[in-house]
């Protein structure tokens, strides 16, 4: 027996421990090698644990994440210059998702950027973190300074019931319910400062908790103490997005995308679809004038055989596309892909083939996402 | 007499014909098991090769061959609930049956009181 997986030794560099390392071990996870740190896959088993953030709510660590503050002078024009964010529109309080383009508007990560005052505090792929670095800072000037807060540890908890778990701790100056979708606040649990945001990539209502890596351990311990939480390891958390239909570094995104493919456009502020100034921008702005050979879809694939990332994808005897992420979806019972299709056959409900092992797959184009999402956007 | 093979395969041998599976090891490694690839009836298969696929939701794992023949019956119970593999995969979670070309080949096998301290050593 063996795994047929396409491994993502990060040019073998040695593995990292994370804050929580002695903390996932105590608790039954299994390690492997992720984003260059040993990362829990999965604690109780992936099926459990994504059923389990499903209905009810699941801790995640996500510490691998960069978490980066720029501050000086300027700072909006200065950051405007290097990502396609309409910054005049991102006020106190609000986080966006946006994207890291190279000058062929080809994608180097994906991120958050949030409004703190006199500053902007980005998340960024753990992956793909220390490149980021180096490409800020080489793209912003040197009177803007960038802090990497590698002291700081990174919490999801996600699922329908993560807020009345966190509300049970959390205080501030207002109640936790305060915040919606993409909106973050200061507040402290356990007497520890903490920035929470109200996003996530499971598609549930949930937070990201950046808290000092010493207080890391005291923190999950008091939230997987209420009994709506559980800690959820890796896998789930990557069948739970795929669900969602949101895309994974390196595997959906790549310099080899662009975000107009991808159907990112919402990562392009409108603002900078007409203006551009940003790398990439000819490109994108054509993109999004003149539409894009192939385009990022999702695929539902008949009886329970998954296709899995490099799976190719036909249109009769014609090879049309690749699939980028897949896996068998435990809330839809089925499998599920997310592959890039040629245009011509991108139209929802297409019929289309998908080889694994030399046999071909029936497989349909479906919307997504392939569980709704349930975000919280107030009442 | 059932023997293992250090890849955690186990294979239960009857007279003349053999009966395959994977361990309660290789079972709980691989996690849910949501899809069971097996041979065609009459497959010849060899020793250390391919002869079956496991998809978890995680990834696709091959299972090779503990010796060589042809496979003369698979278990036709893992297309309706591939599950039995993670909750019967010694008995009723077995992936198929086969003859037994050289019965040599199985004494370089493992009887369970070795491959038990072969899993306690990783």
């Amino acid at each position: 027996m063996s795994d047929h997986d396409t491994d993502e030794t990060l040019e073998d560099l040695p593995l990292e421990a994370l804050p929580l390392d002695a903390w996932h071990r105590a608790r039954g996870a299994r390690m492997v090698p992720f984003a260059g740190y040993e990362m829990p896959i999965q604690y109780e088993g992936i099926v459990a644990e994504h059923n389990w953030t499903r209905e009810s709510a699941g801790l995640f660590d996500v510490s691998h994440m960069g978490q980066l503050v720029l501050s000086g002078p300027d700072l909006d024009a200065a950051v405007e210059a290097v990502l396609p964010i309409d910054l005049s529109t991102l006020k106190l309080g609000q986080q966006r998702y946006s994207l890291l383009l190279d000058e062929e508007g080809g994608v180097l990560d994906d991120l958050m950027v949030s409004r703190w005052p006199e500053a902007l505090y980005l998340v960024v792929n753990g992956a793909t973190k220390w490149d980021d670095l180096g490409t800020l800072r080489e793209a912003l000037p040197d009177d803007i300074t960038i802090h990497h807060m590698d002291e700081h540890a990174l919490l999801a908890l996600q699922g329908p019931k993560a807020a009345d778990a966190l509300a049970r701790h959390a205080t501030g100056e207002y109640p936790l319910s305060a915040l919606t979708f993409m909106k973050f606040g200061k507040f402290k649990l356990a007497g520890h400062d903490v920035t929470i945001a109200r996003a996530g990539y499971t598609g549930e209502d949930g937070f990201e908790i950046s808290l000092p890596a010493a207080a890391a351990a005291e923190i999950a311990d008091l939230l997987c103490a209420e009994p709506e939480v559980k800690p959820i390891g890796l896998g789930a958390r990557d069948s739970l997005r795929l669900e969602a239909g949101l895309p994974l570094y390196g595997h959906d995104l790549s310099p080899e995308t662009s975000p107009i493919e991808a159907g990112l456009l919402f990562g392009i502020n409108k603002r900078r679809r007409t203006e551009g100034g940003f790398p990439g921008a000819d490109r994108i702005i054509r993109e999004i004038n003149e539409g894009t050979a192939r385009k990022w879809v999702g695929l539902t694939i008949e009886g329970r055989l998954p296709a899995r990332e490099g799976a190719e994808v036909f249109s009769g005897a014609e090879k049309i596309g690749i699939v980028t992420s897949g896996g068998f979806s435990p809330t839809r019972q089925a499998p599920i892909a997310m592959a890039y299709v040629a245009s011509a056959h991108a139209a929802i409900g297409t019929a289309l083939e998908v080889e694994v092992r030399g046999k071909r797959l029936a497989a349909t184009v479906a919307p997504t996402p392939f569980v709704p999402h349930r975000y919280y956007r107030g009442s | 007499m059932r023997y293992f093979t250090d890849e955690h395969e186990w294979i239960e041998v009857d007279g003349d014909v053999a009966t395959v599976g994977i361990t309660d090891y290789a079972q709980g490694q691989l996690g849910d098991i949501v899809f069971v690839e097996l041979p065609a009836v009459g497959t010849a298969i060899t020793k250390g090769k391919d002869a079956a696929v496991v998809e978890s939701v995680k990834a696709a794992s091959d299972v090779y061959a503990p010796i060589d023949g042809e496979v003369t019956e698979t278990n036709g119970a893992l297309e309706e609930d591939p599950a039995l593999v993670n909750t019967a995969p010694e008995g009723e979670g077995w992936f198929f049956k086969m003859t037994i070309a050289d019965a040599g080949q199985l004494e370089g096998l493992m009887d369970a009181a070795a491959y038990k301290a072969f899993v306690e050593s990783l």
